[in-house]
This record gives structure tokens, C-alpha cells and sequence, in this order.
């Protein structure tokens, strides 16, 4: 495929450009532009707004490295990631599966609906919806203490396990999307090949089904981990005052502090660290696909 | 190795009878074809045998052993899917290795055994391959060694040469017939190719809507259907209808046919009688010959010239019939001439009217 697409673009980059112009006109003008601005502002020491004097350094940078803060903080939120990316996992996986190879016809649209619709949902809707689920005296609490005989108090508000749930709720249906087509790619005559050699379902998952849908697994991943390493919304709004991430520390150099110069250098680190870690698991992950 | 009986099963899929109370013993290391059109239950059946799918009633046993709702993994048998199914993650040789190692065998006994079978499938030299960088005939040989490393008891066929094209189609046929009476194997193929269920196979099973039609030897089948059905599937026929006169019929408008071969029937009920287009003389010679009891006249509407032989189509009160003249260099009749047709009574057989 690769050696296709290599011929295919050498005789017909020219008749392909005015298919790709819009679409890198428009990266230029709305990433580009915007990011170079801000690797700029990164080396500023203040805003070049009404006429405050400024100058070019790399005290920003070095900021990140003389507070041990925001080193936790980065490390705080490279552990939201990953947790997040693995319940995604846990909980995506086996629906993709069901959804590729158990159901069919209408039950399999009825269930695909069913995990788009957080896509279609506002994520601030969202989010505000599991505060009323998670506070105490919420909708969970309540049902809970309806059904169970015993008094128990549900306040998962504002705390690390409610951060998680928002996540994963946002962003399992990327696992989901991913996995199920990779999953549906896999012939069934694979599996059943499979079980006539004598492997249990059980070995025909981990031997065939799980390394064939590794792509999957590994988009899912990518798409999972990479924004909520930099979420701001559901660490603020469902975990409080532990909700103190490295992507929350930004969004305040933005919108409450105001210092647009040390919250680009920090956008940059991450950028930059989150580079760092896909190039090293690339390689192993390519090798596990 | 093992032999397989199934008595009668029967699948039932919503309204559909996908097989009706089928009955069928394959022995012990013999070579089977179940033969077809497609929606006949063939697949269906094989996929019982193999676990699949669990029948509705009826039982299944390999080796004397009743497996009817012992699932797939269990039964130690070998399948070849129609698209191979190779594992496209895995090498040549891990593709056949996967049998020996979820059963967890020493890994120096899955290196020997699966060089045996790459041997005997002649792709010794091509374990380190991906599935995808070989050719059918080859991707065909390796799910054959992959099936049959782990020493099945039975082993099952779907439709497996119907990917690759003509000519490779014969060379595996022989080769797969080759690899069978090696390894003696118990084998059931699904076929809706009568060439190659007639080629290859000791014993053929015609399946029609979830029904054994007949079984039997290939020869047995061919010179003796015992439907209309069954002789036209397996090869050509001509079919003639009318009442039973004891040891023949007699058509519409009076003509009696003989048969030699066939069911026996009370005289004046509805049959049929087929005969093989080979089976009949054509000519022009008007007069009696002796061992030839049946005799017909018609006209010629159509001839095709294949080479070795010839077909003719012959028109005889709105029957058009099929015979076929092997080309032994004598004068070749034209298109709209009259002709004799004749044939021996034991070329005939008698079929009961279904």
C-alpha cells in the first residue's frame, strides 16, 4: 500500500494539489499562524499590549525547571492520561467487539448510537450532568440509598475518581470508533480457524483477534491520551480543588493570571514531552501491530 | 482417523429447514464430497461436523464418539476454510504452529512436526513467509499443513479450490487427493463443482434443500440416479416422462421406452427415464439394429463442435435432446436434418416420479 501510495503521488501530485490546497491553506491559516504566535509569546517576558515594554527570554522555560510544581503537576496529568486511556480501554474494548462481532442489523445501530451520543452531547452539559450524578445527596447517592437497606454516603464530587469518570465518559467513544473498525476488519474465518485448531475462544482473542486489532487500539490510545494529558474542563468543574492539573495551571495563565508568555511555554513542554513519549512507543507499539 | 456418522439432523434456521433429517455415514479414512447447488445444506452440514453450530436433533459421532454438543475446540478436527483463513499476523510457519502450540507442545516437537507438514504440502522452504506474500495455490497448501499438523481425527474441506483458477484447480485437486491417501485421513469436502466431486472423491453425497438426494460411489450416482434431480446435477441427462409399463414407460403420444436399470415400479404410475447424452447413437439410418430396443426420430436444431466431440441438439415433439458424439472422423450431421436416435435399454434407468 505504501509502495502504491509513493507511485500515486509521484505522478499525480500536480492534479492532486487543488484537491489539497484548501485543506492546508486553511491548516496554515488557523494552526500555523495561531501556534507560531505563540511559540513567539513563549519567549516574551510580558504581552506587547498597551505599549508595555518587553523583551525576549527564556525565563518561561526555565520557570518549568526551577518549580518542582509544575514537574508534579506534568506527572499528576501523564498519570490522568494513562488511567484514562486504560479504563477506555477496559470499558471500549469489549463494546467494540460486541458491537463488530456479536450484534447485527438493528440492535448494532440501536448500541453504535447509544456510544456516539457523548460526540453529540456539549461537552459543559456533559460534565455538569455527572456533578448532579456524583455530589452527595446527587442522583447516584439518592438512587442508591433507595435501593441498598443500609445508609451509605456516594460523594464522589470533587475528587480524583469523578476527574476519571468525566474522561473516560468524553473519550471512550474513541476507543470504541477505533476499535470497532478494526475489529469488523477482521474476517470471522479467523476465528473460527482458530477455534478448529483446538484454541480456546480465550486463546483465539489473545493470539489473533487482539494483535490484528492492535491498530485500533493503538489510534484509540493516541486520540485518548494526547488531550487528556492537557484537559482543563473536567479536572476544574468535577474535581475541585484536587483537580489541579498541568493543563488546568495552563488554562489559569490564559484566563486568570494573564500571563500568556509562561502559559505558551508550558503548552510547549507538554507538546514537546507528549511528542517525546509517542516517538519512544512507536516503535514498540508498531512492533505489537 | 477416525469415521464420521450423522443420523438423522436437522437444522432449522427460523422458518427455514437448512437441514431435514439427514443421514449419512462417512467411513474411516474414505474420501467424501457433499455435492449441491448453493442453499442445498452442504455447508450447513459440514459446519455441524466440524462444531460450529450445534443441530436441532438428530446426533453426530467421530469415532464413535457422540459430539453433537461438543463444541468446535474439542472435537480434534482439521478444516480448510474457501478463504484460506490464514492468520495474517503470523508467519508461514507460525500459521501452521498455532494447533500444536495452544495445546501447548515443546517447542522443538511444533518445529519438527511443522516441517513435516510444510514438507508434505511441498513449502518447506517457506515458513518464514507472511501469508500475503504468497501466491492461492501456495496461501491453499499452507492452510492444508496448518489443519492437518495437529493430526485431526476428521478432516473438513469448504469449498476449497473454488478461489483458485483452472488449471491450478486441477493440479491441487490431484495433489490434495495425493496428501489424503499419504496421511489416510477421514475427508469431507463441500463442492458445488460436480467435476471435481466426480474426480476426486470414493463416495458423493447430492444435497437438495436440506436433504440427502443419494449417496454413493461417483459411478454408482452417475449410472444409476435415482432422481431427476440427482441425474441431472451430477452430468447431463435426457429426461423422458410418462406411465409406467413394467419395465420402462411409454410417453404421451404412445412411444414406449425401454429401461434396463433402475427402480422397480408398478405398472401405470407416473416416472421418468434418463438417459446419458453419451449414451446415444445418432444417425440416419432408418432401420431396425439389434440390442437398440429404443428408438426415436427427431431433427437436428443445433450442433456444437467441441473438438474431441460434438453436441447435438435434436428436436422430438417439443423435447429437445442432448447427445454427444465423440469425434472419430466420421461425417458429421447437419444443422436441420432428420435423424434416428437410438440406445440400449441399459443405458436407461427408471425413476420414480418425485
Amino acid at each position: 500500500m505504501a509502495v502504491r501510495g509513493a507511485v500515486a503521488s509521484r505522478s499525480g501530485l500536480r492534479s492532486a494539489l487543488p484537491l489539497l490546497a484548501p485543506a492546508y491553506l486553511w491548516l496554515t491559516v488557523a494552526i500555523f499562524l495561531p501556534l507560531s504566535a505563540m511559540v513567539f509569546f513563549s519567549f516574551m517576558t510580558d504581552l506587547p499590549l498597551s505599549g508595555k515594554p518587553w523583551a525576549f527570554t527564556l525565563g518561561n522555560y526555565a520557570a518549568f525547571f526551577s518549580q518542582g510544581l509544575y514537574l508534579t503537576l506534568l506527572l499528576a496529568s501523564l498519570r490522568l492520561g494513562l488511567e484514562v486511556t486504560l479504563w477506555c480501554v477496559v470499558i471500549g474494548y469489549p463494546a467494540a467487539y460486541v458491537l463488530a462481532k456479536v450484534l447485527r442489523g438493528r440492535s448494532r445501530e440501536a448500541i453504535f448510537l447509544l456510544v456516539i451520543l457523548p460526540f453529540w452531547s456539549n461537552g459543559l452539559v456533559r460534565i455538569f450532568s455527572w456533578a448532579m450524578v456524583l455530589r452527595e445527596g446527587g442522583i447516584l447517592d439518592t438512587a442508591l440509598n433507595a435501593v441498598l437497606p443500609f445508609r451509605i454516603n456516594i460523594d464522589l464530587m470533587y475528587s480524583y475518581p469523578a476527574v476519571i469518570i468525566g474522561l473516560v465518559h468524553s473519550y471512550v467513544p474513541y476507543m470504541v470508533l477505533t476499535c470497532y473498525l478494526t475489529l469488523q476488519a477482521i474476517d470471522d474465518s479467523l476465528i473460527e480457524a482458530g477455534r478448529s485448531l483446538g484454541a480456546s475462544r480465550l486463546q483465539v482473542l489473545k493470539r489473533v483477534i487482539i494483535p490484528l486489532s492492535m491498530p485500533g487500539l493503538v489510534a484509540g490510545a493516541a486520540l485518548i491520551f494526547v488531550p487528556v494529558v492537557g484537559s482543563f474542563m473536567e479536572p476544574r468543574i468535577l474535581g475541585g480543588r484536587t483537580g489541579t492539573f498541568y493543563g488546568t495551571v495552563i488554562e489559569d495563565q490564559f484566563v486568570a493570571v494573564f500571563n500568556w508568555p509562561l502559559g505558551a511555554a508550558l503548552s510547549f513542554i507538554l507538546l514537546a514531552v507528549v511528542l517525546v513519549i509517542l516517538a519512544v512507543a512507536s516503535p514498540v507499539l508498531r512492533r505489537a501491530a | 482417523m477416525a469415521g464420521v456418522q450423522v443420523s438423522d439432523v436437522s437444522r432449522i434456521f427460523g422458518a427455514h429447514k437448512a437441514l431435514d433429517d439427514v443421514t449419512i455415514d462417512f467411513a474411516d479414512g474414505g474420501f467424501y464430497a457433499l455435492l449441491g447447488p448453493s442453499g442445498s445444506g452442504k455447508t450447513t452440514l459440514l459446519r455441524q461436523i466440524a462444531g460450529f453450530d450445534f443441530p436441532d436433533s438428530g446426533r453426530i459421532s467421530i469415532g464413535g464418539e457422540s459430539v453433537e454438543r461438543v463444541p468446535v475446540e474439542k472435537r480434534r478436527i482439521g478444516m480448510v476454510f474457501q478463504n484460506y483463513a490464514l492468520f495474517p499476523n503470523m508467519s508461514v510457519a507460525d500459521n501452521v504452529a498455532f494447533g500444536l502450540s495452544v495445546r501447548g507442545e515443546a517447542k522443538a516437537v511444533i518445529a519438527t512436526e511443522v516441517q513435516r507438514a510444510l514438507d508434505l504440502v511441498q513449502l518447506a522452504k517457506l515458513g518464514v513467509r507472511r501469508p500475503h506474500q504468497l501466491s492461492g495455490g501456495q496461501r491453499q497448501r499452507v492452510a492444508l499443513a496448518r489443519a492437518i499438523v495437529t493430526k485431526p481425527r476428521v478432516l473438513l474441506l469448504d469449498e476449497p479450490l473454488g478461489a483458485l483458477d483452472k488449471a491450478l484447480r486441477v493440479d491441487m485437486q490431484i495433489e490434495l487427493k495425493r496428501i489424503q491417501r499419504e496421511i489416510g485421513i477421514t475427508t469431507i469436502f463441500v463442492t458445488h463443482d460436480q467435476e471435481e466431486a466426480l474426480t476426486m472423491s470414493d463416495r458423493i453425497g447430492i444435497l437438495r434443500d436440506g436433504r440427502l438426494v443419494q449417496e454413493g460411489p461417483p459411478e454408482e450416482i452417475y449410472d444409476r440416479p435415482k432422481s431427476e434431480f440427482a441425474a441431472t446435477f451430477l452430468g447431463d441427462a435426457n429426461i423422458f416422462r410418462g406411465d409406467t409399463t413394467g419395465n420402462g414407460i411409454r410417453l404421451p403420444d404412445g412411444t414406449a421406452i425401454a429401461a434396463g436399470a433402475g427402480a422397480t415400479l408398478a405398472a401405470g404410475t407416473k416416472a421418468s427415464c434418463a438417459v446419458r447424452p453419451e449414451r446415444i447413437r445418432i444417425g440416419t439410418d432408418t432401420g431396425a439394429a439389434d440390442g437398440d430396443a429404443n428408438m426415436l426420430k427427431g431433427q437436428v436444431s443445433k450442433r456444437i463442435f467441441a473438438g474431441n466431440n460434438s453436441t447435438y441438439f435434436v428436436e422430438r415433439a417439443g423435447q429437445t435432446l442432448k447427445v454427444i458424439v465423440q469425434n472419430t472422423g466420421a461425417d458429421r450431421l447437419a444443422e436441420g436434418q432428420d435423424v434416428v436416435l437410438r440406445w440400449s435399454p441399459e443405458s436407461t434407468v427408471l425413476i420414480a416420479a418425485t
